[in-house]
């Protein structure tokens, strides 16, 4: 009985669509959300907790922006580099949005392949996500180290203008590089598992104790994307604003 | 016993919805190298924010093959937010509004 709950999903009775839908999901006296791993249902309410927390950050740095006198610093002009004797303007922020989206690609690339049962393929984009990752992680710091050691921006007070600045950048730029840290380690600790074949031997979990099953990739993609949906965010609202 | 059939798709949307999301990345980047300013640059930064969360939401997260169930239950919460905005908005002003009137300088 314990087993049966786990995976089934009550397929054999027919469901609704549209309003007529939500209402039979939601008012079924089982699970409101069929068709789904509870895992994955899980990771999506935890996702909209991490929507709330990104929203109070952003949210914050826009109250602090519009009601301070001392002119905003022009992230344009200080996450400017040069290159090839050519400045321009908000490059690495830039290469850092294209490093995230293609470690977006290339994860979907892993759910996709994991679906279909292709142990290797789904491990090695899985790794390839995680190197670019760690690249964008790499990056982030290089920016800080920039910001800290030669400029010397602190979150009181920098050399620009606006003291705001620099405490809703560190706070910000610091809580997402953090996520994208933990989705690297998350990364390869589902590659490893995929590699060594848990997906495709039922392999159970040393926490959880459940089968393993292909889905995990999905639920790792779901907190990836998220990780660069939060992103696309920061880069319209921080950098290009 | 058979698991769900999971989110399996062909891989053609995804590799077309990749391209797509570094054509708008782009796009955004060139609003701030072409110094586009004021309201067209607002403009044209939500525009391509939004289009690339919203295709980012959709496909690689699965949103448009997903029971209604879920989908309201996790992307009508966050619209609340505007809400918050609204008020942010609101109080930001007000500071700001007293900060001219009391402040002769500094924050």
């Amino acid at each position: 009985m314990a087993q049966s709950t786990l995976t089934d999903t009550g397929d054999s009775l027919t469901q609704p669509d549209g309003l007529q839908g939500i209402a039979a999901d939601w008012s079924s006296d089982q699970r409101a959300f069929k068709n789904v791993p509870w895992g994955k249902a899980m990771m999506w309410i935890f996702l909209l907790s991490d929507t709330f927390i990104f929203s109070c950050f952003l949210l914050s740095y826009m109250t602090v922006r519009m009601s301070t006198k001392v002119p905003w610093p022009d992230p344009s002009e200080i996450f400017a580099l040069e290159i090839l004797g050519q400045r321009l303007p908000l490059i690495l922020i830039a290469i850092m949005t294209f490093v995230l989206i293609s470690s977006s690609g290339t994860m979907v690339l892993a759910v996709n392949y994991g679906y279909r049962h292709h142990r290797v393929k789904t491990a090695f984009f899985l790794l390839v996500t995680a190197a670019l990752g760690a690249t964008f992680v790499g990056m982030q710091a290089f920016e800080w180290t920039k910001l800290i050691v030669e400029e010397g921006v602190r979150p009181w007070a920098n050399p620009y203008g606006a003291p705001q600045f620099g405490s809703t950048f560190f706070m910000i730029t610091g809580f997402h590089g953090t996520h994208v840290s933990i989705g690297v380690i998350f990364l390869v600790i589902i590659a490893r598992k995929v590699w060594r074949g848990d997906f495709d031997n039922n392999r159970r979990g040393f926490f959880t104790s459940r089968k393993s099953h292909y889905e995990a990739v999905e639920i790792m993609g779901l907190y990836w994307h998220f990780v660069d949906l939060v992103w696309v965010f920061i880069f319209a609202f921080f950098y290009l604003w | 016993m058979e698991h769900t059939e999971g989110q399996q798709h062909p891989i053609g949307i995804y590799l077309k919805i990749w391209g797509w999301l570094f054509v708008l990345s782009t796009a955004s980047y060139l609003v701030d190298y072409f110094n586009v300013e004021g309201y067209p640059r607002w403009a044209l930064i939500l525009l391509f924010m939004m289009l690339k969360a919203g295709l980012i939401v959709a496909v690689f997260m699965h949103m448009v093959w997903e029971r209604l169930a879920l989908v309201y239950a996790i992307l009508v919460p966050p619209v609340l937010v505007l809400v918050f905005v609204g008020i942010a908005v609101f109080e930001a002003d007000y500071t700001f509004l007293t900060r001219l009137m009391f402040f002769q300088e500094g924050s």
